[in-house]
């Protein structure tokens, strides 16, 4: 595509930072959570009913911001087979991002808990209670979240290696700080 | 990955600074989930100390596993609204749906050798609103805290009558139960049963205050007291036979009383009755009109979780209602994913 854009746009970088932290947030969340019985699994869980909700909203933001306003090419000089796992991963990460909530929205109604946010918003049921549905939705939330995280760790990984290995113009697209555009001389 | 030619030396620590990121993280996760605290005390740690030597009952709640469903009303007199903003305590009628249960982990158990009686209630709003609640007859909890509830557990579990011994020497306030277990009438009918929240709850009003309260369902039956000994000589399913024919005769009632909290009363321990000149508030009348076997019966499939409240009444600094909430959740992750082995009546669920 000619004139692609050379960063994300500011709002794109924002919502990729906010929701970063939301996320990794949600993961840490939700493995303490179903592993304690203090008090704190309370709050904790209406953290990520709430913060899982919003997310969705968040990531469908995204999504269209994304299809509208595109993605900053990756270097020419990255390996094909490097530049497809690149792309995958990050359609993965959308996948994740939109089938999480869902997932957990899902389980809950199917257990026919009723789903209420901070502030007291109540989700209304869109599944009958099922045992076999529940069960389905429940393991994939899990599992699919622990595959989550580590494909965070990958992308954070991947990220890091840009940015500390290759030095290339990579981690700038995303950064979060403002960028001195043509300051960037090759060393 | 295919480098460009070697790492350099500047990449090298580069390299390490990436390993050590993912190290230390995957290291955070695990240490949040738990893995590396054997110790923590998890809702699977309950629910295995709650498993009998036999094992699990599959398909089943992992505790009061053994219970038969009701339907009813709630009528409310219009006086918890003084207390709570909840829309089930303004005057009025509103659904209810609930379980009789035995304090046991044996859904097949004899009535008679099991002490504790329950029972799980939910009151439905016009707006679907839900209050969730689990009661039991007792008239304090047997321990302070969901971490000596587990010791009990592994105690009771042991054969050595040293570990219970040494239970009770290390939580000495489950001697108030343990002279009710031992003393208290027995009734030989669900229907005659107090069932007390024991939890503490807090009340909010439409102005904002805020009471610390129990609650609890008094019968209007007359309680009967019979010995342990006469009840032996009854059917296994007795409390089920007793509760179905009375209320194929007439409806059954609970006055739910409303105890308030002076400041400085034990809220955060249920092993500790509050004295009994408390404020009392009569906030209504649940009334029972129908039972039915719990196979395909309308309380098999939901969790009578305590935290569910509605607007109007949340937790306070009593521990057991989020451990509850955490193992009642497990225990139903658990049976959901076994309900192949659960008897049901009819064709397999689809």
């Amino acid at each position: 595509m000619t004139g692609a854009p050379h960063r994300f746009a500011p709002i794109q970088r924002l919502l990729h930072w906010l929701m970063a932290f939301c996320i990794i947030a949600m993961l840490f969340i939700g493995v303490g959570m179903v592993s304690t019985v203090a008090p704190k699994y309370l709050p904790l869980i209406l953290i990520h009913k709430t913060l899982g909700v919003a997310l969705l909203i968040l990531v469908l933001a995204r999504l269209a911001l994304r299809l509208r306003l595109g993605a900053p090419p990756l270097p020419a000089d990255l390996p094909p087979a490097i530049k497809l796992g690149a792309r995958l991963s990050h359609l993965l990460l959308y996948g994740f991002m939109i089938v999480m909530p869902l997932l957990g929205l899902g389980m809950l109604w199917a257990a026919a808990y009723p789903v209420v946010l901070f502030g007291g918003i109540e989700i209304p049921a869109l599944l009958p209670q099922s045992d076999r549905a529940h069960t389905l939705l429940w393991n994939a939330h899990v599992y699919l979240g622990l595959a989550f995280f580590a494909l965070v760790l990958l992308h954070v990984a991947a990220a890091l290696f840009h940015a500390l290995v290759r030095r290339d113009d990579v981690f700038a697209t995303i950064s979060p700080l403002p960028q001195e555009e043509r300051m960037n001389p090759a060393e | 990955m295919k480098l460009p030619g070697r790492p350099e030396r500047s990449s090298l620590g580069a390299l390490i600074l990436i390993a050590a990121v993912l190290g230390c993280s995957a290291a955070a996760f695990a240490f949040t989930a738990g893995w590396l605290s054997p110790g923590r005390l998890t809702p699977d740690r309950m629910i295995a100390a709650l498993t009998p030597p036999s094992g699990p009952p599959l398909g089943h709640r992992r505790n009061h596993a053994k219970g038969i469903c009701f339907t009813g009303t709630f009528e409310a007199n219009g006086n918890g609204v003084e207390l709570s903003r909840a829309k089930v305590f303004v005057q009025g009628r509103y659904p209810a749906l609930g379980r009789f249960n035995l304090g046991t982990a044996d859904p097949n158990a004899v009535d008679a050798t099991v002490r504790v009686r329950g029972l799980g209630l939910q009151i439905s709003a016009a707006d679907g609103e839900t209050w969730r609640m689990a009661m039991i007859n007792p008239p304090v909890f047997a321990v302070s805290t969901p971490d000596a509830f587990h010791d009990l557990l592994v105690a009771a579990g042991k054969k050595d009558p040293e570990a219970m011994a040494a239970f009770i020497r290390a939580n000495p306030e489950f001697a108030a139960f343990a002279a009710w277990a031992k003393s208290a009438p027995w009734t030989a009918s669900y229907a005659e049963e107090p069932y007390n929240s024991l939890n503490s709850f807090v009340f909010t009003n439409a102005k904002g205050d805020e009471h610390a309260v129990r609650w609890s369902l008094v019968p209007a039956a007359t309680p009967v007291p019979i010995t342990q000994a006469e009840l032996d000589k009854r059917g296994p399913d007795f409390l089920e036979q007793d509760i179905t024919e009375r209320v194929k005769s007439a409806p059954q009632r609970w006055t739910m009383v409303t105890t308030v909290a002076d400041p400085g009363d034990p809220t955060a321990d249920p092993s500790r009755a509050w004295p009994e000149s408390r404020r009392k508030v009569q906030v209504g009348t649940l009334v029972v009109q129908r039972i039915e076997p719990e196979r395909d019966g309308p309380c098999r499939d939901i969790n009578f979780d305590p935290t569910v409240l509605p607007q109007g009444v949340s937790v306070s600094d009593d521990p057991f209602p989020a451990a509850r909430s955490s193992v009642y959740r497990k225990s139903y992750d658990l049976r959901a994913s076994e309900a192949a082995d659960y008897p049901r009546s009819g064709a397999a669920k689809p």
